[in-house]
Parts: structure tokens; C-alpha cells; sequence
């Protein structure tokens, strides 16, 4: 019983779907470049501010609070979009969300969108569905055009074309840029300064003659109305901006109570994600604002689609509902040893990486063999918490879900309360048993689980949690040395390793 | 029971457990500065993310500026901006009204506005669709936007400052640096869509 649909196709187990992606050299040195540099201008960006664990104390308590009254502040946010001239829909499913969005713009008359990147609509399969009813839906954020002009999904959730380089995606430009639009120059080459200016042409175009804009947004304020898009290119500003019609689609769980709230995550969400201050461009637009839209500035209709799709599922276990938190930086892809070589796309979903372990099986439920094998695609080593700004244990969720995935147990689905049986034994320990050779087969992996590992030593539980719990009842679990073998043999040996 | 009912009936059976209250012992601002060094801090972080940043007083404003938008045919101008500014400026002045199209807004080469206020912690400016700013677009679709921010009274520490001074309901864009990707093996590309400069004109006001 799977229920929430996540506009994907079938996708294959973790380990499968990894064991391919780590052969991929091209990709795993694409994303270690792209891990390794972000990481490190992050830890610098973080390290400026010296209230950051307050910070990430606030942004967590903030949205506990605000989930735990999350029907309060969802009443409040649209009685404030309301007022400001604005019309609020909800969703309960996909499905649901899609045909609103279908109806509104079918309503216009309009037959294309433009859309900045969302996750929700990513999840949603909005653009799919808009092309069965006739809808062409652009996407004109860099990374997101290259990969809908590759007929690809994005790998990473700040930079979802990493896993393409700039002589691939020349080629695409060349060939595919023609057929939407304005084509690409014959001569373009691969600087990425060229390809920029030709993406730069290619959308403008359809940004000035574009009607509707579609868009998700990073916050809501429930006491103001306002809605928050953060981004770096101005393709944001576009979409929110030049339409007439603007549609949101957000995930139930973006709302935060006060405008004040924003000062937590305007701080947080820069740094962590983009390892920068501030984010080049920042959109906040009430409704349709005071004069609501007479004066031109913006577009002269705002809908508000609010989505459910699994987040109130989500919210029913008390363990699994942190993920809720969630504020997409994706500083957990960047920190962690089994995303770093198996990639965006071994996920399965829109949510990559160790948030995306945690998120997509509580949204759709862990019944296809994907879902129960991503909660095993980690090395639990704890870098993601430590650097989560709003500080979700993601190896706690991770555990939990192991255990529901072998143990089967009560959970909420489609807001009913089930129980649902254990996976079939051989296949977890099959699932288990993969991800750990997946690791145990390539040295470096492991190393860096292990040095992580004993960095968080601190963070160390007493007990383990899940199956292993009846285990620790009677044991104390062994210490995690503070130097891994292998770190010991190096520098004993003096080997220059890396 | 309708989809909004729904939704409401199970965050009202699933939301359970404790209410934390949210610790506000963050900091309100990242240190102590004099007036002076809060600008310096804003020119340096402006600097960083690309945008040139200019200083003058008010009898240096118009020199200035015409030499910055020297290189337009014409320029777009929000209603309220003091005329004294483009006294000694050159370009055709185009006036963004409701019915000028995104299209005919393209065949701008430059944009000059104030700002409501500007974040030295993060080098940010902050437009709210002020009488001198204009609306949302006029700063968007030109490739070179032009922006003055009166010193130091329109210079805020950092990001709660900010907010406590502005209006949410009036359309907000919060500005640090030009447009900017890093898409393409993470290389910085400056534009795509926004103005690809920014000239920052910091005017201290004797
Ligand atoms: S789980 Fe935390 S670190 Fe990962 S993307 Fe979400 S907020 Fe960022």
C-alpha cells in the first residue's frame, strides 16, 4: 500500500542503482569536486557566525512549535493570503495537487508556464501532468533547464546538474535548445560563461511573453501572508514577477508563525546551502500585495496550493516527523560518504541523499523495494545531524526506519492508522547486506565513514536503538576508537594517504 | 469532507507531544561597530559578491552617476527619484508605467533606484517598491542596475535589524550581488537573468 504517488517511475533498489552509479567515473568526480568544495566554503560560512548553535536551536524549535499547531498557523497563513487578495487550494495528494494546477492554468487560456525549481512540484510530477493536458512547462533555472533539456532528473538538490559537465552539456544545447525555443548559437562552445548567455537568450525569451508563472517557495509566514523564494540566478524573480497568474505549490510543512521567524532562517539557509552570506536574490510577495495588484507590480492573480502528499502521514510518527523540518540546503548530500558516490539518482526521488533516505520512505510508504532499501543507504556516521541547521537526526530516523522496514509495526498511511508486516526477511537482510558491500568493496568509503564515525564519538548512543536494542540491553556497546585502523596504519607508516 | 478538512482532521490526530518554546538567545547582531566601520562592512561585503561599490557625498551624485549610466541610450527611473540625481545625466529617461510591456522593459540598457536598506553583515540591499525603487521588474529585466543607499542611515548590522524595519506586505527583494550561477561544475557565472552588474553608490548624507 503505497498510496502517495511521487510522480516517479519505478526505480530500482539503493544498492542496485548505486552499484552503477559508482562505476560512473565521470560522476564520481564530479561530485566529489562539487561535495569537497561546497563542504568546505560552508564550514567557513557557518564558522563567521558565533551564535550558530543558538541559531539552529531557534530554527529547530520554531518549526516543532509550528508543526505541532500546524493546523493553527495553515488557518492563520491562509486567512492572511486570503485577505491579500490571494486564493489558497489543498491538496491532499499529488493527483489532487495536479489537476488544481491543470484546471487554474487551463483557465487562463494559457498553454505554456514558466516555472522556477521546486521541490513540491518536482515531487508531484506537476510537469508530466501538465504536458498530458497540453501544458508545456519550462524550467528556467540553470541547472534544471539542463536537465529537462536531457530529459533527465536532477541529481542534487542545490545543483541539480552536477552530474553533467560543461562538454555534455554544450551537446545538449546544440541539439535540444532548437526544438523548445530559440536555438543555441552554431558556434557555441563550452566556456561556461557562453553557455550561460545562450541559456540566458533561450529563456529570456520565453520569460517576456510568458502568462503564468508556477513556483514553490522556501517559507510562509502564517501571521503575514507573505511568501519567501530564496535563489541565485533571477529566473525566481522572473516567474514571481512578469506572469499574470502565479501559482504556488508548497508543502503544508513550509509555514513559520512570524515574520521575525525569517531572521532564524535567512541566517541559516544561505550558509548552509551555498556556503554564502546572503543568496543573490530573495523574493517576498504578500497576496497581491496592498493595493492587491492595482498598481502593476507583480502578477494581478496569486494561487496558494497547500500539499499534503504524505506530510501529515509524516507527522504522525513521532520519531519520523522531524524530517518535517527540513529546510532543503542539502548540506547533509554534501557531508555524506554513500552520496558522494552513488549520486543523486541512486535515490530514487526528487529527495536525494540522507534526507531523501529518511523523507521519500515516509512519504510514500516502504513498500517498493526502493523505499525499503534507502533507509540502509547510509553508514550512520552522524555527519549529516552535525550539520543539519535545523539539527534532525537524520542516523536516528534512519534506525527507525530500519527496524519498521524489518519489524513491521503501526504506521500512518493516508491518514489511517495500519499496521503493516515486516518486509519479507531475506529481502532487508539482502538490502543490508548490498549497502554494506557497497561500501566494504571501495576503501575509501569506508575510510571516510570511519573517520567521521569517530569524530561524532561524543554523539555516541549507549544503547542502540531498533533491533539492536534487545542486544545492548545486557551489553555496553563498544567504544568507537578515536583513530579507525586504518587512519593508525597510515600514519604509522607514515604513508602520504589521503 | 472536503480536501482542506482532510487535511486539518489529520494534523489534528497526528500532531502530538511537546511544545517547545523557541529560544530567542541568538544574537541580534555579530559584534559591535561604529556607524563608519557598518558602512565599510557593507562596502567589503557588497565587494565580495561582485558588485562595485562607489562612495560620494550629494554634491558628487549627479557626476557620478551620469559617468556610471554614460554607456546607456536610456534609462529607466522610478517615479519618486529626486530629479537632482540624473541632473548631469545623459540618457533618455524612461518612466516604468503599468502598461509598459516586459518586452519594451528589455530594450533598457540600465536602472537607476534607491533602496529601503541595506544589511552590512551580509552585503545585502533591500528594495520594497519605495517611491525612488520602483516596481519589482524595473530592477530585474536591465542588465545593469544602478543603486544608491544613503549612509549611514539606511545601513543596518544584520538580518534581524533588517526585518524588524521593514513591511511585510509591501513586495520585498533583497538583493547580495549580481545575478549569479554556479550550474556548470560549480564556476561562477555572473547573470543569466538579473542585471549582470551591480553598481553599488554608497551617499553619505552632509
Ligand atoms: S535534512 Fe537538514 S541538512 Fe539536509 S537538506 Fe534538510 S535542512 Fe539541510
Amino acid at each position: 500500500m503505497t498510496g502517495t504517488d511521487l510522480g516517479m517511475p519505478a526505480f530500482p533498489p539503493f544498492p542496485e542503482a548505486a552499484r552503477e552509479a559508482v562505476g560512473n567515473e565521470v560522476l564520481r568526480a564530479n561530485l566529489r569536486h562539487a561535495t569537497h568544495t561546497i563542504r568546505d566554503k560552508r564550514a567557513r560560512a557557518v564558522a563567521e557566525l558565533d551564535d550558530w548553535d543558538r541559531l539552529r536551536a531557534a530554527g529547530k524549535a520554531v518549526k516543532d512549535h509550528t508543526l505541532r499547531h500546524l493546523d493553527r498557523y495553515l488557518l492563520e497563513l491562509e486567512a492572511a493570503v486570503t485577505a491579500a487578495g490571494g486564493t489558497v487550494h489543498w491538496a491532499v495528494d499529488a493527483e489532487e495537487a495536479n489537476r488544481i494546477v491543470t484546471g487554474l492554468v487551463l483557465a487562463t487560456g494559457e498553454r505554456e508556464v514558466v516555472k522556477v525549481k521546486s521541490m513540491a512540484t518536482q515531487e508531484i510530477g506537476l510537469n508530466e501532468a501538465l504536458e498530458a493536458a497540453g501544458i508545456a512547462a519550462y524550467e528556467t533555472d540553470l541547472a534544471e533547464l539542463i536537465v529537462q533539456l536531457g530529459h533527465d532528473r536532477p541529481s542534487h538538490i542545490l545543483v541539480p546538474a552536477i552530474h553533467r559537465n560543461r562538454g555534455e552539456i554544450r551537446d545538449l544545447f546544440r541539439t535540444e535548445m532548437g526544438r523548445w525555443g530559440r536555438p543555441a548559437p552554431e558556434d557555441l562552445g563550452d566556456d561556461p560563461r557562453e553557455l550561460a548567455e545562450a541559456a540566458r537568450l533561450h529563456l529570456r525569451e520565453k520569460f517576456l511573453r510568458a502568462r503564468v508563472g508556477v513556483s514553490g517557495a522556501n517559507f510562509m509566514v502564517a501571521e503575514t501572508g507573505t511568501m519567501v523564494v530564496l535563489e541565485s540566478e533571477g529566473n525566481g524573480r522572473m516567474c514571481l514577477t512578469l506572469p499574470e497568474t502565479l501559482i504556488s505549490v508548497v508543502g503544508i510543512e513550509k509555514v513559520v508563525p512570524t515574520f521575525r521567524d525569517l531572521e532564524i532562517f535567512l541566517q541559516t539557509l544561505p550558509r548552509s546551502s551555498t556556503a554564502e552570506r546572503m543568496n543573490p536574490y530573495t523574493t517576498m510577495w504578500t497576496g497581491l500585495g496592498p493595493s492587491k495588484g492595482a498598481d502593476g507590480d507583480g502578477p494581478t492573480a496569486f494561487h496558494l496550493v497547500l500539499l499534503d502528499n504524505g506530510r501529515t502521514d509524516t507527522l504522525a510518527d513521532p520519531t519520523g516527523r522531524q524530517a518535517l523540518r527540513c529546510i532543503r540546503c542539502s548540506a547533509c548530500l554534501n557531508v555524506c560518504p554513500v552520496y558522494e558516490r552513488a549520486g543523486g539518482h541512486a535515490y530514487g526521488s526528487v529527495y536525494p541523499g540522507p534526507i531523501g533516505a529518511v523523507l521519500s520512505p515516509q512519504l510514500r510508504g516502504t513498500a517498493a523495494p526502493i523505499d525499503a532499501t534507502l533507509p540502509y543507504a547510509s553508514t550512520l556516521c552522524g555527519a549529516c545531524y552535525e550539520v543539519c541547521p535545523v539539527a534532525i537526526d537524520i542516523p536516528e530516523i534512519l534506525v527507525h526506519l530500519r527496524e519498521r522496514v524489518v519489524q513491521g509495526g503501526p504506521v500512518t498511511r493516508e491518514g489511517v492508522r495500519v499496521r503493516i508486516r515486516p518486509a519479507h526477511g531475506h529481502t532487508a537482510e539482502r538490502a543490508a547486506m548490498r549497502a554494506a558491500r557497497l561500501l566494504l568493496d571501495r576503501p575509501g568509503a569506508l575510510r571516510a565513514g570511519e573517520r567521521l564515525l569517530s569524530r561524532a564519538r561524543r554523539l555516541r548512543p549507549r544503547r542502540l536503538p531498533g533491533p539492536g536494542r534487545a542486544w545492548t540491553d545486557t551489553r555496553a556497546l563498544p567504544d568507537v576508537p578515536a583513530e579507525s585502523f586504518r587512519d593508525w596504519w597510515a600514519r604509522e607508516r607514515k604513508s602520504p594517504q589521503k | 469532507m472536503s480536501s482542506k478538512d482532510r487535511i486539518l482532521s489529520r494534523i489534528r490526530r497526528a500532531a502530538s507531544g511537546p511544545d517547545p518554546e523557541v529560544p530567542r538567545d541568538y544574537l541580534r547582531v555579530h559584534g559591535s561597530r561604529t556607524p563608519a566601520e557598518r558602512v565599510d562592512l557593507l562596502a567589503a561585503h557588497l565587494t565580495e559578491y561582485r558588485a562595485t561599490v562607489h562612495r560620494t557625498d550629494e554634491d558628487g551624485l549627479p557626476m557620478l552617476l551620469a559617468w556610471l549610466l554614460s554607456r546607456h541610450e536610456s534609462v529607466l527611473v522610478p517615479p519618486g527619484l529626486p530629479p537632482y540625481w540624473l541632473s548631469a545625466a545623459d540618457p533618455t529617461r524612461i518612466h516604468d508605467r503599468a502598461a509598459s510591456t516586459p518586452a519594451g522593459l528589455d530594450r533598457v540598457g540600465g536602472v537607476i533606484t534607491g533602496c529601503a536598506l541595506a544589511v552590512a553583515e551580509t552585503g545585502t540591499i533591500v528594495l520594497d517598491g519605495g517611491p525612488d525603487q520602483g516596481r519589482r521588474r524595473i530592477t530585474l529585466i536591465p542588465d545593469h542596475h544602478v543603486c544608491v543607499v544613503r549612509v549611514p542611515g539606511q545601513v543596518v548590522d544584520s538580518v534581524p535589524q533588517a526585518l524588524e524595519r521593514l513591511d511585510p506586505t509591501r513586495p520585498l527583494t533583497w538583493i547580495s550581488g549580481p545575478s549569479a550561477t554556479s550550474d556548470i561544475e560549480l564556476d561562477r557565472v555572473e547573470g543569466v537573468h538579473g542585471p549582470r552588474v551591480l553598481d553599488v553608490v554608497l551617499l553619505d548624507a552632509q
